[in-house]
């Protein structure tokens, strides 16, 4: 029973989206999809239970043929990486159809559970696939719900927003597809066996140009999803237009996706040209949080903030991934999951003050704290976390990137510390003009306060910042040996490196073949 | 074959008497026909030889297109069974000319001879000129019946002069025979021989609609009724694919490094400009035939890197196949009477409304021409590219998948239209109550689904096709030189 659990998380989401579409009434719609989105929120955590955290490997594999003259198969497979992910999407995706009920989706209700939950299908499918098609099947997959959220229950210039999103995303994957196909190529004609396989695929060897051009098309898709300075054009806009609970998904699991490719993918698959290229990426991700932080911190829209703020913040998580050390990558992997939850939290309250006053503009409110006490002291704490005061969950991924990143180089950190104080900046300035000060419009005298919904909806986002920012060692100890092994080829190949420049000698009394090869990652394949 | 031939000489004279505005049981006849010589094409799988003492090639890949094209087929004569009536076609000359036009297809598709091939195309393309002018009374109709016959007729001799110069050159018109002259270098001369090539080219560029040879596709498409544009944008091109495929794939394929640089040329071509000109297209037809052009490209790429691709090619005319009927089919459903070549995307506004259905088969539809997986485009694109990718046309690769991400933008703007748009009600209607149609348009979602998801036994016999020709044709090289 266990060994199908994986294929049920998946599907089962994409059950219930087909579901949707038979309900009649409205009430019977929404009831529903929530109800039905704790399924696989259940299963998640059944999965955590049994999870065993001493292994660094795929749990709960389940592998079958499907396209066999392509060497294509149904890989999937879970480890310490996936795992949190596969849990804030569940999460993320039963509160946001929680809160969606509420009042903030009014027109065509059926749809938008539907697409909510395929969307859900497509994004556990993406975290668990082994094999390298099946990941691109359910990458491109994505795309579709999300484009529809944003553009039928979107706001403002919603259909420019959904169609940039989706051109954007296309081109990068489109290429990364092109990798792919020369990366299997490759791997047939050295290992004389036709597969997309994860694990076979780590151990082909390249020439220098072309890992290099490989490496850069992956990179490329994955750079635009996280979105990584330049690429980030199309975030601004679809998560300021996305409906609220499109925001959260986007925000909130979507992004991670590009990191996450960075680190089941593109780092593995080619660990040299990661090397060379990190001081790049290490670069650019430190102007992206720069870059965010100061455009955030002039944004009259406080959705368009938050948005930036993202940008932003997964600069930070970039940073700590290409540290390549364990502080660093499981700073940002941490720190994945805090954003996900605190800017998650951050849309949601967003999305309850433009669904009061229909605007989002931080000038149209003002002294909000005198009238709606529960939300101002939620939104301090979702705030707080965001910023990475110590006690909430924010401030342990930040403080163990900016480790990790230290341990690189000294330099890039200080940057980086520049970025958290802008990071206070904005989000406290903006925090002052919208709760503190005396109330300037005369509207928002009779602004109502939560609903018990909305509450609801609220207190397990505090209760996870509270629990990951006081309890970090429990995730982080899952995630280590995944982690580690994950990472273990960039390892050897750093030390081959250092040991190639430091004597010569030596590297020359190695094996031929351990010269120009790579060994395939050891005890990988858990059939 | 012959059930076609008799079969559309019945529906004809079984329409002798039949009141235009009541076709329809004429249309249930030659479906009844057509079904019959499907189950009997069944039979041809799997076999290796040749009948009518070598002009007609009974092989899979024969098989292979006479069942794609019987299937379309099919597929346009249900979708024409209301339509006829209420234009006012003539019943029995329109169905008989559908029939008369697949069987012109399926002796292309297994023609053993370059004579045949010739044959299987006029036959085909006569009865589609016509076909394209059917709705006597609609000038744009006329128009693109005229268009298309002066056109095609001046690219059919084109067609002949290349299948003269290469007889001239090798001295046979044989497929096989072909092959093996070339590949032992006893021609006379290449001086016969590329001019010949070049001709060829040029005869079937047009019929597929690549660039330059296109210009025709537009107009034509639009003004056509629509049943009959979808008629050609697939089983036309199914046909020329299928000769294209038996003469540069299989006879040309010795001489390729001569014409295969030119064809990856015409193949960026045609996918840019197609892709390109469809961004700027309001007229939903117009829009459809600029993506049939981009289309052609594609698989024009998997022309150029050889027989490697052979399986791959045929797999994608089957997934391109069942998704443009579909579409043609959604298009045919929300068109007013009377009206052929106006359709418009912003007619399609507020379809999700309207007719959550149909938006939804349009949405399968288009998503599929854009390559989105699970469905049948993707994984014909991917077969396609992979196969490319493997003989080294990593260049030609990348264009293509850069056009696929262009193409995104207007098969995108439908959807836009149909969900996020309102009130095209003014522009387009939709009718209840055609079960023909509907059932067309459900088969074909249907279809571009499950091939996309499970395309491995579809995969298998395409491959299986190609080979089952390449190995006939050079059994018969072989048999013939002793």
């Amino acid at each position: 029973m266990s060994s199908n659990v994986l294929s049920v998380l998946i599907f089962l989401p994409l059950v219930g989206a087909g579901l949707m579409l038979m309900l009649r009434s409205e009430r019977a719609t929404w009831n529903a999809a929530f109800l039905f989105s704790l399924i696989p929120l259940a299963v998640s955590f059944w999965v955590y239970s049994q999870f065993n955290p001493s292994n660094g490997n795929y749990q709960f594999v389940e592998s079958h043929e499907w396209i066999p003259s392509m060497g294509i198969s149904y890989h999937i497979g879970l480890d310490g990486i996936s795992l949190f992910l596969v849990l804030l999407t569940t999460i993320l995706i039963s509160l946001a159809l929680l809160y969606s009920g509420g009042g903030d989706i009014t027109e065509r209700p059926r749809e938008f559970c539907f697409f909510m939950l395929m969307l859900e299908s497509g994004l556990l499918g993406a975290l668990l696939a082994v094999d390298v098609f099946l990941f691109y099947v359910f990458w491109e997959v994505m795309l579709i719900p999300m484009y529809f959220l944003i553009g039928i229950w979107g706001h403002g210039r919603k259909v420019y927003a959904a169609i940039k999103f989706v051109l954007f995303t296309m081109v990068g994957s489109l290429l990364m597809l092109v990798a792919i196909l020369y990366l299997v190529y490759s791997a047939r004609v050295h290992f004389d066996r036709l597969s997309f396989d994860l694990p076979l695929l780590y151990g082909v060897p390249f020439t220098r140009t072309e890992a290099r051009w490989l490496f850069a098309a992956f990179a490329l898709a994955f750079a635009i999803k996280v979105p990584m300075w330049p690429l980030h054009t199309w975030l601004p806009d679809a998560h300021t237009e996305a409906p609220t609970a499109g925001s959260v998904i986007l925000a909130g699991v979507m992004l991670k996706m590009g990191a996450y490719g960075f680190i089941r993918f593109a780092i593995p698959l080619f660990p040299e040209v990661a090397i060379e290229a990190a001081p790049l990426f290490m670069t650019l991700a430190i102007i992206g949080i720069i870059f965010g932080a100061l455009v955030a911190m002039i944004q009259p829209d406080l959705k368009r903030l938050v948005a930036y703020s993202s940008v932003s913040h997964l600069g930070f998580v970039m940073l700590g991934i290409f540290a390549f050390n364990p502080q660093g990558v499981e700073g940002a992997l941490y720190q994945m999951l805090n954003h996900g939850v605190s800017t998650g939290g951050l849309f949601l309250l967003v999305g309850m003050l433009y669904l009061r006053r229909h605007t989002r503009e931080i000038s149209e409110f003002g002294g909000l704290w005198h009238r709606v006490p529960v939300y101002a002291s939620i939104f301090m704490v979702v705030m707080l976390s965001s910023i990475g005061l110590p006690g909430l969950n924010g401030f342990v991924g930040e403080f163990l990137i900016m480790l990790g990143a230290f341990l690189k180089t000294g330099y890039w950190t200080a940057f980086a510390v520049a970025g958290v104080i802008l990071g206070a900046l904005y989000m406290l300035w903006a925090y002052e003009r919208v709760m503190f000060g005396p109330i300037t419009k005369a509207v928002n005298e009779t602004i109502r306060d939560l609903t018990p919904r909305e509450v609801a909806v609220m207190v397990p986002v505090i209760g996870l910042m509270i629990l990951m920012g006081f309890f970090p060692r429990t995730i982080l100890g899952t995630m280590e040996p995944s982690i580690d092994l994950t990472f273990q080829r960039v390892r050897t190949m750093q030390a081959r490196l250092e040991s190639h420049h430091s004597s010569p000698q030596l590297a020359a009394l190695l094996p031929a073949s351990q010269r120009v090869e790579m060994e395939p990652r050891t005890g990988a394949t858990a059939q | 074959m012959a059930v076609v031939a008799i079969g559309a000489i019945v529906v004809l004279l079984a329409g002798v008497h039949v009141d235009d505005s009541d076709s329809d049981g004429l249309g249930w006849l030659a479906i009844a026909t057509l079904f019959l010589a499907l189950l009997l094409t069944f039979g041809i799988f799997g076999q290796t030889g040749f009948t009518f003492a070598g002009a007609i090639a009974m092989d899979s890949f024969t098989a292979y297109f006479d069942v794609v094209v019987l299937l379309a087929t099919m597929m346009t004569v249900l979708m024409s069974i209301d339509y006829a009536g209420r234009n006012r076609m003539p019943g029995a000359e329109y169905y008989s000319l559908i029939m008369f036009s697949a069987l012109g297809m399926m002796m292309m598709a297994g023609a053993g001879d370059l004579i045949v091939i010739f044959i299987g195309l006029e036959t085909m393309s006569i009865a589609v000129y016509v076909l394209a002018g059917m709705a006597r009374r609609d000038p744009k109709s006329n128009e693109a019946a005229i268009k298309y016959f002066l056109l095609g007729a001046f690219s059919t001799g084109f067609l002949l002069y290349g299948i003269a110069l290469i007889y001239g050159a090798t001295g046979t018109i044989k497929i096989g025979p072909l092959a093996a002259a070339i590949a032992s270098g006893s021609m006379n001369s290449n001086a016969l021989l590329l001019p010949g090539v070049g001709l060829l080219l040029i005869g079937f560029g047009f019929k597929v609609a690549a660039v330059p040879f296109h210009m025709w596709a537009p107009d034509v498409y639009e003004g056509a009724p629509t049943p009959v544009t979808a008629f050609m944008a697939v089983g036309v091109k199914l046909a020329a694919f299928a000769g294209l495929l038996r003469v540069f794939l299989i006879a040309l394929g010795p001489a390729a490094v001569h014409w295969s640089l030119v064809v990856a040329v015409i193949a960026a071509l045609t996918m840019t400009v197609g892709n390109l000109l469809a961004v700027v297209q309001s007229g939903i037809k117009r829009m459809l035939a600029y993506s049939a052009i981009a289309h052609a490209g594609y698989l024009l790429v998997g022309v150029a890197a050889g027989a490697g691709s052979g399986g791959a090619i045929l797999y994608y005319l089957l997934a391109y196949s069942v998704a443009n009927l579909g579409a043609f089919g959604v298009v045919l459903a929300i068109e007013r009477t009377g009206e052929i070549g106006s359709g418009k995307i912003s007619g399609l506004r507020g379809l999700s409304s309207r007719s959550p259905m149909l938006a939804a088969a349009m949405t399968v539809f288009m998503l599929s021409l854009t390559g989105v997986p699970p469905l049948a485009g993707f994984a014909g694109k991917f077969y396609l590219f992979n196969a490319a990718l493997n003989q080294g046309y990593t260049g030609l690769v990348i264009i293509g998948v850069l056009n696929s991400a262009v193409s995104a933008y207007y098969y995108f703007s439908v959807l836009v239209a149909m969900y996020m748009q309102e009130g095209g009600a003014e522009e387009s209607e939709v009718r209840r109550a055609r079960p023909a149609l509907a059932a067309a348009i459900g088969i074909a979602a249907l279809a571009t689904i499950a091939i996309g998801m499970f395309p491995q036994s579809y995969i298998a016999s395409a491959e299986n096709a190609f080979h089952s020709a390449a190995i006939t044709e050079t059994q018969r090289a072989v048999s013939l030189a002793q």
